[in-house]
């Protein structure tokens, strides 16, 4: 603990990304609150107050049919953040258990589990997931499908490397000589060992996640309107600058600021538990 | 030299078998959707006719085996099919709208290597002092944003705010140039054109920033990484004591040995870049694969689709085998061991 507040005293940008974070899923969690215009994240039409600059009480502006953007803002926070957490929840145990398995047992299945990662992996990220959403429906569900079906070959990478390195050493092959079974090997001796350096990339992904879910609906390709969305919303506003320049920037930067929190925590995350990059 | 050989042959074996496995994955993808595509091409407003005779052209009646050997012996000709969107073959389609795209990756990969690797170098030969963290904290918000961020908010500000760059397009359109190569800035110096070649480059700036914004924040941030480690190596130390000037002990000694893993990062960006293109192309209206690549996704254009996934994992797998060569020669261990065997 008094090692963990060393680092980050020495480190005052580590700091500021918990701040970041720490606004961002507050923000998201009690928009209800916290938000000017609650009723603003859906279909509202509000026409006295259209495509208003930012001012009081609408300090990041209102968008072409009158809602508060920065109410707009918080809840879709809470739509990103819900869809990482559902994606990563999901991508991160296949592609943990795939790495374990192609690094501890070797062989055909090594060979076969990493060739099929090799194929994910050679797709473009966002190109893979692009195809799936435009074969899909687009829905919240199917983006988080397309985003899982991209994310869970990096998992298995990952783990894949560190059980190559793990399996190696003194302490597993003393749990192997005392007879232990190989699912006490790969999830008691060797898993425990690869978890730091999965928090830390988990960390660096929620914001990750984030980015190419507004990338896809920047595109059209993902959430559909009225639910509020980053990405749509600077789509819809890319059409009307100059003049409305709030429209993209506000929520551009709304983008910028969580992937740069959880880029920042997760940098703080490393060196705290001491991961190798 | 031999031993170069064989490892280029070998990459380029598993590249093939892995380009074999995305045809199949998108293949599958493609197929397995729900409803019948022939239907969700055409419409609504199609007769059963119509839909009847396209399932025959896709071979939508047979399994999905031998759909896919259909697939393959028509790939085998360069045939990738007809495009249900434009109703060309998806090889013309394709060929027309690459060039533009492969110009602006090929500006960005640039961009990152000679702004990123210089910034890495900075930071760490400045390692702890000011540079280091604005080095850091520029690369970190340059990977914290989507391109289509920057791409707005570069076009605001060099566009409309600092009118000094064009908002869209390739080129001015009182320029006419012969097509050659579909590579605007060779097009345009091929034909001896300085005035059109000025044009290209000035509407290429923008795009090729945005999208290598996020790369040079990684290339730095590596090679700062790495070559933090290589400092305090001894024989760093000992250069140091030689007095050898500090330029030369950063670039010589300390980042050599960081170009490596540099490269291979590189690699693996230009295949985001790949797909991020399409978020930059949209913004700045550039006449690329994107426009056509969104278009037949929305529209469920099957054949493009596959095609144009498979054009674009070609290109990333070609990208990285030209990484993994460059290694190769780059890499002593590699071009020596079989002299030394």
């Amino acid at each position: 603990m008094t090692r963990t507040l060393a680092i980050l005293a020495r480190n005052p940008l580590s700091a500021f990304g918990i701040v970041l974070v720490a606004l961002v899923v507050l923000g998201a969690a009690f928009a209800d609150v916290i938000a000017p215009f609650p009723e603003h994240r859906g279909a509202v039409v509000d026409f006295l107050n259209f495509n208003k600059a930012p001012e009081w009480p609408y300090i990041f502006g209102t968008d072409l049919v009158g809602r508060d953007l920065f109410s707009r803002i918080l809840y879709a926070y809470r739509i990103s953040l819900l869809l990482a957490v559902v994606v990563l929840a999901v991508a991160v145990p296949i592609g943990v258990v795939t790495g374990l398995i192609a690094g501890h047992f070797g062989g055909w299945t090594e060979a076969i589990l990493m060739r099929i990662t090799d194929i994910f992996l050679s797709i473009p990220p966002l190109v893979l997931a692009m195809s799936m959403m435009g074969l899909l429906e687009p829905t919240l569900v199917n983006g988080m499908l397309a985003v899982t079906a991209m994310w869970w070959p990096w998992y298995t990478r990952l783990v894949y490397n560190l059980t190559r390195v793990e399996k190696e050493e003194g302490y597993v092959l003393a749990a192997e000589v005392i007879g232990a079974s190989r699912v006490h090997i790969i999830f008691r001796e060797i898993l425990p060992n690869c978890i730091p350096a999965i928090l830390t990339k988990m960390t660096l992904d929620v914001g990750f996640v984030i980015l190419i879910a507004s990338s896809l609906s920047f595109l059209g390709l993902g959430v559909q309107p009225p639910t509020p969305d980053l990405g749509s919303m600077v789509a819809e506003g890319a059409k009307y600058l100059p003049d409305s320049w709030w429209l993209t920037v506000f929520p551009g930067l709304a983008i910028l600021v969580v992937v740069f929190g959880f880029n920042l925590l997760g940098d703080a995350l490393r060196e705290i538990l001491g991961v190798d990059q | 030299m031999q031993s170069v050989v064989r490892l280029i042959l070998k990459r380029l074996g598993i590249s093939l078998v892995v380009l074999v496995g995305v045809s199949m994955l998108i293949f599958a993808i493609a197929r397995v959707i729900p409803g019948d595509p022939a239907r969700i091409a055409l419409g609504p407003n199609a007769t059963v006719e119509q839909v009847e005779a396209l399932r025959q052209r896709l071979h939508l009646d047979e399994p999905l085996v031998i759909q896919y050997g259909h697939f393959l012996a028509d790939l085998a000709r360069g045939d990738l099919g007809i495009s249900l969107y434009t109703n060309r073959p998806v090889t013309a389609d394709i060929a027309q709208f690459l060039p533009a795209t492969l110009e602006l990756i090929f500006l960005s990969a640039v961009l990152m290597i000679v702004i990123g690797l210089p910034l890495g170098v900075l930071s760490a030969r400045y390692r702890d002092t000011w540079i280091d963290s604005t080095v850091r904290v520029v690369s970190i918000l340059g990977v914290s944003a989507p391109s289509f961020v920057w791409a707005v908010i570069l076009m605001l500000l060099f566009s409309y705010f600092i009118p000094i760059f064009p908002i869209a397009g390739r080129i001015s359109t009182n320029f006419v140039i012969p097509d050659v190569t579909g590579f605007l800035l060779l097009d345009t110096l091929l034909a001896g054109n300085l005035a059109a070649f000025g044009s290209a480059l000035s509407h290429i700036v923008l795009p090729a920033f945005a999208l290598a914004l996020s790369g040079i924040g990684q290339a730095a941030r590596l090679t700062r990484s790495n070559m933090v480690e290589t400092y305090d190596k001894p024989y760093i130390e000992m250069a140091r004591s030689y007095g050898f000037p500090e330029r030369r002990i950063a670039w010589r000694y300390a980042f050599r040995p960081s170009l490596i893993p540099s490269l291979t990062i590189i690699g693996l960006d230009v295949a985001a870049m790949l797909g991020n293109a399409f978020l930059v192309e949209a913004v700045f209206a550039w006449p690329g694969l994107s426009r056509y690549g969104v278009a037949v996704i929305l529209r469920k254009d099957l054949n493009a689709i596959v095609g144009t996934v498979l054009i674009i994992s070609a290109m990333f797998l070609i990208a990285n085998l030209i990484v993994d060569l460059l290694i190769a020669f780059i890499n002593p261990r590699i071009r020596l061991s079989q002299r030394a065997a």
